[in-house]
């Protein structure tokens, strides 16, 4: 069994409830802290924890704190990035939904080490109920005196709230999160000047993911120290891996990072192994912007090492052969997917939620959905392949936050590692017409059509 | 501080963007700009026609910056090194960005406007291709009526935001904004109001595209059969600076804006008084011609250059063709039975 | 997309003294003078005690409300897809059709709700009882294939799901809204 800690006391019947969640040890972190420890001690425990951020570009947590401009006296703001969007991910619902005393633990002294008074988390609009619960959550530790004016005597003001979204993945882009949360549209800034120095009302701003939050009370209770030791070389700690598609067991799993994806996909601690006897085909083992993976790249690398589950190991390769940790949004692909269509799936989501302020993403993640659309229905042409990479190639690096990005890498993986997919489309519009296609007659089966004839 | 663009190096204050010093320094370097707007507070950064690669952070950070910069929005450092023009990436990109700027473009140029001043046309005469790969339909608007001064052709913008700057900054309403998102995101009033206030026409002028023209000017000439003056009037509104251009056509006035500079902003902003309501010669006091770019389409009809007289060489019987072929045509000299005989 | 946001639907207003409590209750998160910030919250509440949409009219008393400018409000409710401005069906399934509940059969199950409920995709039954509709990713992918009704998701789901779900509609067993 690997080792929880977030998910330790999950299992725990009332822990929703801030009388179970308190008897069991729940917000001493706070009388830590704010009784024993400076801010920037704090800040410093979370620097030793090595503990990377959660929601996807795995940046240091520390290093971003210690970054907020402390020096203008401006007033400071923590808000929680709890607008959990990205395909394939669902572990923020599952810590808020069942443990919410837990992030708010987290937001007391994450915000006390920032030396934020007034705090924010937004959650996407589609989580209502989750909304709800943290409303509720909040007013509990209000009453019990863990929010509010001088917290624990310690003259340490905080208050929390929670401010729910409308239905746009990309406010979970930290600027254009901090735009909605202003009441505008969610269109991410410019930077600089970054969030740290400008963000919410224009005051010093640090935007941290719920899981990320959710892992500092654990590292004050016990120390940075302690956190480094779990995990792998720059990979410390455990990870929530959202695991879904065909497997035997979806769901929400907290692993130590380094362990390996033989052991998270077969185990029956974790996946379980594949959802029928169907072979595994592809796995995206990030969220939808990551590159995805063919069969033999799953469980080695090109270099023929084992693929752990580590921020390294999955980008082992780079992106000729690697992908990336991301989100942890593991999602598995058996035979009967057929990767093109999957493709146009998620181009389809970043056409629909680009926000549509510059122009390389908002024309040409439509471009790529309509091109996709046309392969995947048989109406392909063969410069077709030509063309769509050449559309991502253009998209990449050229728009003003990483979402142009995330809807290219996903075509560029899937015409390098499945190009033979995209032929057989173009080639054989009538085998194609069925959405189930590979359903009924997989695509191992009618690959030899599309082999290059040597004569 | 000192920047150096494409190999030239200039003196520049703290705070000056990249764009601005290339400005500064004139010629080829200067990147094209459709949504930065010098005059207007919160533009640029959006369209990505400006990005430049800079291959030198600063004396203090000499480490090149990984990706391509939006020159309007990225301020100068002390020993800055940024490649424009000579930069093969900026070129892709900016092809790029034309490209895509262009798919969803109507390319209705003859029937617009704003074709011979239009700042598309000019970038995709610097950066495009003559040939569209995009085969699929394009996007389309339902029209909204704005009001009878401005006409809006959503199918033509480009999303700068200009003329939503211009709302925000030099009047006290703003009643239009940007709707929708992504790909269907549109300059809108949701409500079809009129836009209507002293100072809306700025956002004719302000417009990189056709997407804003002047309803009273609809249609009535091409932009290069007007002989642009400067001319200026005691303005009423004190808001108002009174300088304006005024086009005409013989001794009409057909269209009033406000006098641009060489980026095709404007030098100050007119009232709609000044823009829609004096179209008499006696309204004005005309200052002389107004100069314009030498390789502008306006040019074409310039009226300081010789008009020399047309003369059309037409080979003789050019019409009739050559003697050899009409003999092979011929109908009488194929038998009427041709495929019987064979 | 909606391309029917020209035509003008009208709806009765009632801002109700509880609602208008918790409205300053959500402005009372947000420092003074920074009551714009309310105004995803606010939309929410005032959409979900009218019928679940939005229209002009209504839209403008949230300006009002807020003190900020209508157009400011029509920004903001184009750009977020939780945000109707037309009338809707009363129980409208929105089924999340991103990748891992596709690779789990949710389009199957859309065709299914659709042909048994006798609509298309984003038509509203004759009675505006009911509604389907194709959605982007809702964060359940491992409890695919999914979708949400109205506060709630409703997990696992199979052709017998749905059948038992409609019925629940139709007897008014299914709460919309959590308040």
């Amino acid at each position: 069994m690997g080792r929880k800690i977030l998910l330790d006391k999950i299992n725990v019947p009332g822990i929703k409830t801030y009388e179970v969640y308190r008897r069991e040890g729940g917000y001493s972190s706070v009388e830590k802290a704010l009784k024993s420890l400076s801010p920037d001690e704090v800040v410093e425990e979370v620097k030793t924890s090595g503990l990377r951020g959660r929601g996807g570009a795995g940046f240091p947590v520390g290093m971003k704190w210690s970054f907020i401009d402390k020096k203008s006296g401006n007033p400071r703001h923590l808000v929680c990035n709890a607008d959990e969007s990205e395909p394939g991910t669902f572990k923020d619902r599952y810590l808020m939904e069942y443990i919410p005393h837990l992030l708010i633990e987290g937001m007391i002294v994450s915000s006390y080490a920032l030396g934020a008074n007034l705090s924010y988390i937004y959650i996407r609009g589609e989580y209502m109920w989750v909304y709800k619960t943290l409303e509720r959550a909040i007013a509990e530790a209000k009453a019990a005196g863990w929010l509010g004016k001088n917290i624990l005597g310690t003259g340490y003001d905080l208050e929390v709230h929670v401010q729910i979204g409308g239905g746009a993945y990309i406010c979970g882009e930290e600027t254009a999160l901090i735009e909605s949360l202003e009441g505008k549209r969610g269109n991410p800034r410019l930077k600089p000047p970054f969030p740290a120095v400008k963000g919410l009302w224009q005051n010093p701003t640090v935007v941290n993911n719920v899981e990320s939050i959710s892992a500092v009370p654990w590292i004050i209770n016990n120390s940075g120290a302690d956190y480094a030791a779990i995990g792998k070389e720059r990979s410390t700690g455990t990870k929530l891996i959202s695991a879904s598609g065909n497997i035997k067991k979806p769901g929400v799993y907290e692993i130590e990072l380094g362990l390996s994806v033989y052991e998270f996909m077969n185990s029956d601690e974790y996946c379980g192994g594949m959802e029928t006897d169907r072979p595994l085909k592809a796995l995206v083992p990030g969220g939808s912007s990551v590159p995805i993976l063919p069969a033999h790249l799953i469980y080695k690398t090109a270099n023929g090492d084992d693929r752990l589950m580590t921020y390294e190991s999955l980008s082992d390769g780079g992106f000729a052969t690697g992908s990336m940790l991301g989100s942890g949004g593991f999602i598995v692909y058996d035979d009967r997917a057929c990767i093109v269509r999957n493709t146009w799936n998620f181009s389809r989501f970043y056409h629909h939620e680009s926000c549509g302020q510059c122009t390389p993403c908002r024309e040409g993640t439509g471009w790529l959905e309509k091109v996709l659309w046309r392969i995947e229905n048989g109406e392909g042409r063969e410069e077709d392949i030509e063309l769509l990479w050449s559309i991502q190639s253009k998209i990449e690096g050229n728009t003003i936050c990483p979402l142009g990005d995330a809807a290219s890498w996903p075509v560029a993986a899937a015409i390098r590692h499945f190009r033979d997919e995209f032929e057989y489309h173009i080639r054989f519009p009538e085998k194609v017409k069925n959405r189930n296609h590979f359903v009924t007659e997989p695509f191992e089966k009618v690959k030899h059509l599309v082999v290059k004839q040597e004569i | 501080m000192k920047v150096t663009i494409d190999g030239q190096e200039i003196e520049v204050a703290p705070g000056t963007t990249i764009l601005q010093a290339a400005r500064m320094i004139g010629g080829e370097s200067v990147p094209p700009a459709m949504c930065y707007y010098s005059k207007l507070e919160k533009t640029g950064g959006k369209c990505r026609c400006c990005l430049v690669e800079v291959t030198k952070g600063s004396d203090a950070d000499p480490r090149p910056m990984p990706k391509l910069v939006a020159s309007c929005v990225t301020g100068c450092m002390d020993g800055m090194e940024v490649a424009s023009k000579s930069s093969e990436r900026v070129t892709e990109a900016r092809k790029a960005v034309t490209e895509f700027l262009l798919i969803n473009h109507p390319l209705d140029c003859p029937v617009c406007d704003q074709a011979g001043e239009c700042d598309l046309q000019n970038l995709s005469f610097e950066h495009g291709k003559a040939q569209s790969r995009f085969i699929e339909d394009k996007r389309t608007f339902e029209p909204e009526n704005i009001g009878d001064k401005i006409q809006l052709h959503m199918n033509r913008c480009i999303l700068c935001q200009r003329c939503v700057q211009v709302a925000e900054q030099l009047t006290d309403y703003r009643v239009h904004g940007v709707l929708n998102r992504g790909d269907h995101a549109q300059i809108s009033t949701y409500v079809a109001a009129a836009i209507d206030n002293d100072f809306s026409g700025n956002m004719i002028d302000v417009c990189p595209v056709g997407a804003l023209t002047d309803k009273t000017f609809r249609f009535k000439s091409r932009v290069w059969f007007n002989k642009p003056f400067n001319a200026h009037r005691n303005c009423e509104n004190p808001e108002c600076c009174g300088k304006a251009t005024l086009w005409m056509f013989g001794n009409e006035i057909q269209r009033v804006t406000a006098r641009k500079d060489i980026y095709h902003e404007v030098e100050d902003f007119i009232c709609n008084t000044c823009r829609f309501d004096k179209k008499e010669v006696t309204d004005w006091v005309i200052e002389g011609p107004r100069k314009f770019e030498k390789d502008s389409v306006i040019n074409q009809n310039n009226y300081t250059r010789p008009m020399e007289k047309v003369i059309m060489n037409t080979e003789k019987g050019i019409l009739e063709g050559r003697e050899q072929d009409r003999k092979k045509i011929s109908m009488a000299q194929i038998p009427f039975n041709n495929q019987k005989k064979q | 997309m909606e391309h029917n946001q020209h035509k003008h639907y009208t709806q009765e207003i009632n801002i109700t003294p509880q609602l208008m409590e918790r409205i300053n209750e959500l402005i009372s998160h947000y420092p003074e003078g920074k009551q714009k910030s309310a105004l995803l919250p606010v939309l929410h509440e005032v959409q979900d005690a009218h019928d679940n949409w939005l229209s002009i009219e209504l839209q403008n008393k949230v300006a009002e409300i807020l003190s900020i400018k209508p157009i400011e409000v029509y920004e903001v409710v184009t750009f977020y897809t939780m945000f109707n401005q037309r009338p809707i069906g009363k129980y409208m399934f929105e089924f999340c059709q991103t990748s891992p509940c596709c690779q789990r059969g949710v389009e199957d199950l859309m065709d299914y709700t659709c042909e048994k409920l006798g609509v298309k995709v984003g038509q509203p039954t004759p009675d505006m009882m009911f509604e389907v509709r194709g959605v982007e990713c809702l964060g359940a992918c491992g409890y695919a294939p999914m979708m949400q009704l109205g506060d709630f998701f409703q997990e696992h789901l199979t052709k017998e799901k749905i059948d038992q779900l409609i019925d629940d509609c139709k007897a008014g067993k299914i709460t919309l809204h959590d308040k």
